[in-house]
């Protein structure tokens, strides 16, 4: 199937939402355009951030998962408590993929699950006090950790349990730092808020605690990474790029970082942010307050590569510039053995995209470095400029859906047939079984790192693997294909 | 009255953010913006008006800033 006119994707929209009643309808189209690369404000043709329609299915999370899943879950040398029922924490443990070295257990945390556990006298009678013997016993078992976090789940904002109180006594009892979240899964209307709710408490409980301490010995070339989770080693395989380039990464925020490099990103001289969306805030408040600017940039396929560290290095003097083109000249040989495997392979193939954060608009490079093509694009949580920036990323009229619906999402891939579906492990089967190439985009499907020039080649091989794979053309039973067309079976079996 | 935080952006012009809005745009003129005065009613990209009352000396960006919707 070619490229789809402006009309022919405005008359697809209309006809997917044709089964929704009036309401919802109207409600849905919203979410629902046409791209059109020239319009500078998103907010003129697609609505985001808005409350999910009940009676659809959503993909999104609760503000839990924002804060403890994807904020301070990776922070690996404290230990971040899920503060309610057990299974809030026990459902999402270890499951993003947030690599850390470290001896779990005894300095590390990340992928262990602690949890108040709470049952029904604890929501009769409060849970502050279980919360209290909790972070003893913690204490007691893990001496080496270097904070807590509270991680609230619904019923502690519903019963109206004072876990800063807590938090503040024990802090001052262990010599800790203790840190509450009030990530309450009601609020919001997705895990967007609790990425918000986690910056601020970073801010109001990490941030400044180390204004006054003069030890740190800060350079001229240091820099944050901020917004990188380190999903299968994606911080390294960035990191390793900056640091060929001369920089010093004092921080990684939050994928294998530790409370201290947060307490010290105060100090350095320029944040570099991967995920906008979930980290921006405390990149603003640290511009306000301690005056480090801060810059986006993406690290997915080397042509966007080199545009970014061209425009990092812009912030540094010459040394810094001239090695950032010796690091791209380093790697030229590397990614373009890649390009030429990979290329001829995957050449044409079009894909479709709904994930979160930032993969969205920053993987469209990676694709298109292939030959490759990005025709529909979505988030589950983005806000306004999300799409500001991601509608100059896209092709005219392709595709973008927010929030898009289990239902919307299924008829879209019917009707535009991509090679290729890129989206979570909730769509994954799906897809798998209508015949549709997928891979989930959340966590890599189990692989990565995506990020920097090592990751490109294993996204490339991933791609490949997955698009090319033979099985594509075995989803029919051999009696039930027409004489010509055994590879005509592709969209058949939806 | 929100809280609004006002920074450059790589142009150099002046961003109005409101963060509880989820709301970000380009100023397009503030009333005084001279060497002693900064505010008076602003205008932002989108039509839409705010006011402060005029700070002296000028603030640094970027800055915290509370801002009243300007009655037309």
């Amino acid at each position: 199937m070619s490229a789809l006119t402006r009309e022919e994707t405005q008359a697809l929209i209309q006809e997917v939402l044709e089964v929704y009643p009036e309401k919802a309808k109207k409600d849905r189209a919203k979410h629902l355009a046409v791209n059109d690369p020239s319009v500078e404000q998103s907010k003129k043709c697609i609505i985001s951030n808005r409350k999910s329609l009940p009676g659809v299915m959503t993909i999104r999370g609760c503000a839990y998962a924002g804060s403890k899943g994807v904020v301070w879950g990776p922070i690996k040398d404290m230990i971040h408590i899920s503060h309610g029922p057990v299974g809030c924490g026990q459902y999402s443990r270890a499951g993003r993929r947030n690599y850390y070295v470290g001896h779990t257990g005894v300095n590390t945390f990340g992928t262990m699950n602690f949890t108040s556990d709470f049952q029904e006298k604890d929501i009769v009678f409060g849970g502050d006090k279980k919360l209290d013997k909790l972070i003893t016993e913690i204490e007691g078992l893990f001496p080496l950790s270097k904070g807590l976090s509270i991680q609230s789940e619904c019923p502690i904002g519903l019963i109206g349990d004072d876990i800063e109180a807590v938090a503040k006594k024990k802090s001052k009892e262990l010599d800790k730092p203790i840190v509450p979240v009030r990530c309450e899964g009601f609020r919001g209307v997705s895990q967007s808020l609790g990425h918000h709710i986690a910056n601020d408490s970073i801010r109001d409980w990490v941030i400044g605690n180390r204004d006054g301490d003069h030890a740190f010995q800060a350079g001229p070339y240091d820099v944050a990474v901020i917004g990188d989770y380190n999903i299968g080693g994606d911080a390294w395989s960035s990191r390793i790029l900056l640091e060929e380039m001369g920089l010093r990464v004092v921080a990684q925020w939050s994928g294998d970082g530790t409370l201290s490099e947060m307490e010290l990103t105060p100090k350095v001289k320029l944040n570099l942010i991967h995920c906008y969306r979930s980290m921006n805030y405390i990149s603003r408040h640290m511009e306000e307050k301690y005056g480090i600017p801060w810059m986006e940039y993406n690290f997915f396929g080397p042509t966007k590569i080199a545009e970014s560290l061209r425009r990092i290095a812009a912030f540094f003097d010459e040394t810094i510039q001239a090695n950032a083109e010796r690091v791209i000249d380093k790697y030229r040989a590397e990614y373009e053995a890649v390009i030429a495997k990979y290329r001829p392979r995957l050449e044409g193939r079009r894909v479709m995209l709904y994930v979160g954060g930032l993969r969205p608009r920053h993987v469209i490079g990676a694709y298109e470095d292939l030959g490759m093509e990005v025709v529909g694009t979505g988030y589950e949580f983005a806000h306004n400029d999300d799409y500001d920036r991601t509608m100059k990323e896209m092709g005219n009229a392709t595709l973008l859906y927010d929030d898009i619906t289990g239902y919307e999402f299924e008829e879209f891939v019917k009707k535009v047939k991509p090679d290729l579906v890129g989206s979570g492990i909730k769509e994954k089967y799906i897809f798998q079984k209508m015949g549709i190439p997928f891979r989930q985009m959340h966590s890599w499907d189990y692989s990565g790192p995506y990020h920097g020039y090592d990751g490109f080649a294993i996204f490339a091989r991933d791609m490949d693997m997955t698009i090319n794979n033979p099985c594509w053309r075995t989803m029919q039973a051999p009696w039930q294909q027409s004489a010509e067309g055994e590879a005509q079976t592709m969209a058949a079996s939806a | 009255m929100p809280n609004v935080m006002i920074r450059k952006n790589d142009a150099g012009e002046l961003l109005f953010y409101v963060a509880k809005k989820d709301m970000e745009e380009t100023i397009a003129s503030v009333e005084t913006d001279t060497c002693e005065c900064w505010g008076g009613e602003v205008e932002l990209t989108d039509g839409s008006r705010w006011y402060i009352d005029p700070i002296s000396p000028p603030p640094a960006f970027p800055t915290t800033l509370r801002f009243k919707r300007s009655e037309d």
